[in-house]
């Protein structure tokens, strides 16, 4: 049981660095929205400052919809995902190893390149570290709740625009928590209480989220 | 097509799978309906039938990928709702798509479908397939019959010392696949019955050797 997704997860990783170019590509686009940002409303520091919890977040969010694609579609269309259902061990499991590579190759970059970020858009020292707290704390929910959208989608042809709409709803919590932590950390105030919210709702997906996917998946492949 | 049975067949034994007034519709056309059958271990079983005669719908009904079906399966003599895990480490399939990823290398595919067996067991089965010299070269590069090849050589991982997988549900499986190839896949699954095994598959490639027949299609009502 151990040793098939073991397996499972060292292919998944592998097959995430052989193709390097999806990889980088929603980290692109994080850069990108962060460096556009100040070239089109402001180059003030002062008001940068005020804006940049909200655009890092907004750029990490969409980010993660972006690459969320890659997690059951081309195992959809070349037949390997069928084999994975047919795996004696839960789908649930496989869900799960599925949803940590994508976490680890496409959330966890997100966390340790938005610092840099910070600085472009001069975000007040006392926004770093609730930023990375919240982008460590919550890139998991995005990637877990996602997986249920890509589950649902996976077997349509013109899925494109619908995942988004399935998925954004249920981001929303995450957005208004964990960018409003980052203020409350630039304003000197507490955000315990923001990470608390986050930590329970990310305890929530773990346990809803996989099960979800797993249903999905079921009945994307039997069309 | 007449229906053939092996002449082997111990009537004795139990039947490993078996199902019971199965129906199945698409788009309002009937595929099958009171479709019984049962099948042990030791025959080699071809799902014939004209295209869109709902072949591969039956297979994926047996494979338990569709639920959209009436009837009745069992597996070793028990529900297969119940049997399922069961029934999935026993079970070999080799689809249409063969779900080999041309970003690994042949040796890194067949890695994770049988997480159960040494590099030494797959480099054995490539081997046998004829791949040895490209177990480390991207699969990309590879033709599309030796991409098939590749997850053929499951067939190979899968006998009893190593994966003992004693069900084999195989769609198309000589496609691409050139004449000296397909003698040695009829001689694996020869084997694989004689062996105990089960094979189940789908092919417009006669077989030589006598295998028992399931035919579908709309004008033959479904029979066995």
């Amino acid at each position: 049981m151990n040793g098939s997704m073991k397996a499972l997860f060292k292919r998944d990783m592998l097959l995430a660095f052989r193709s390097r170019g999806d990889l980088l590509n929603p980290l692109m686009f994080f850069l990108m929205v962060a460096s556009l940002f100040p070239l089109a409303v402001s180059p003030d520091p002062l008001f940068l400052g005020q804006i940049a919890p909200g655009v890092i977040w907004v750029g990490a969010l969409l980010a993660t919809l972006l690459s969320l694609d890659l997690l059951f579609k081309s195992d959809f269309e070349d037949g390997s995902l069928e084999q994975m259902l047919l795996m004696p061990q839960p789908t649930l499991l496989m869900v799960i190893v599925k949803v940590l590579v994508h976490w680890l190759v496409a959330g966890l970059p997100l966390a340790f390149i938005a610092p840099l970020l910070g600085l472009m858009l001069g975000l007040p020292s006392g926004g770093f570290a609730p930023l990375m707290a919240t982008l460590l704390l919550a890139t998991p929910i995005l990637s877990l709740l996602g997986a249920i959208g890509a589950g649902l989608t996976v077997g349509l042809r013109k899925g494109g625009m619908l995942m988004p709409l399935l998925i954004l709803p249920l981001y929303i919590p995450v957005l208004i928590f964990a960018s409003s932590a980052v203020q409350a950390g630039v304003l000197g105030n507490s955000y315990v209480g923001h990470m608390a919210f986050l930590g329970a709702y990310l305890a929530l997906t773990l346990v809803v989220a996989p099960v979800a996917t797993a249903s999905a998946l079921r009945i994307s492949i039997a069309r | 097509m007449a229906l053939e049975y092996l002449p082997d067949t111990d009537l004795s034994s139990k039947p490993l799978l078996c199902a019971r007034g199965l129906y199945c519709e698409r788009d309002d056309r009937v595929l099958f309906k009171d479709l019984n059958f049962d099948l042990s271990s030791g025959q080699i079983v071809r799902l014939a039938g004209p295209n869109g005669a709902g072949k591969s719908s039956l297979m994926r009904i047996l494979l338990g990928l569709s639920a959209s079906y009436e009837g009745a399966l069992y597996w070793h003599e028990q529900d297969m709702a119940r049997a399922l895990y069961d029934f999935r480490s026993d079970l070999l399939y080799i689809g249409h798509d063969v779900g080999v990823k041309s970003n690994l290398t042949p040796e890194e595919n067949l890695a994770w479908s049988c997480p159960n067996v040494t590099k030494q067991d797959i480099y054995g089965a490539l081997k046998r397939v004829g791949l040895s010299g490209f177990e480390d070269l991207l699969t990309h590069g590879l033709s599309a019959g030796q991409q098939r090849r590749v997850a053929l050589a499951r067939l190979f991982l899968s006998s009893k010392e190593l994966e003992n997988k004693s069900l084999w549900i195989l769609d198309e499986p000589f496609t691409a696949i050139d004449k000296h190839g397909v003698a040695d896949l009829e001689q694996v699954i020869v084997n694989h019955a004689q062996q105990g095994g089960l094979v189940i598959l789908t092919t417009h490639h006669d077989l030589s050797v006598p295998v028992k027949t399931i035919m579908l299609g709309q004008t033959q009502k479904a029979s066995l």
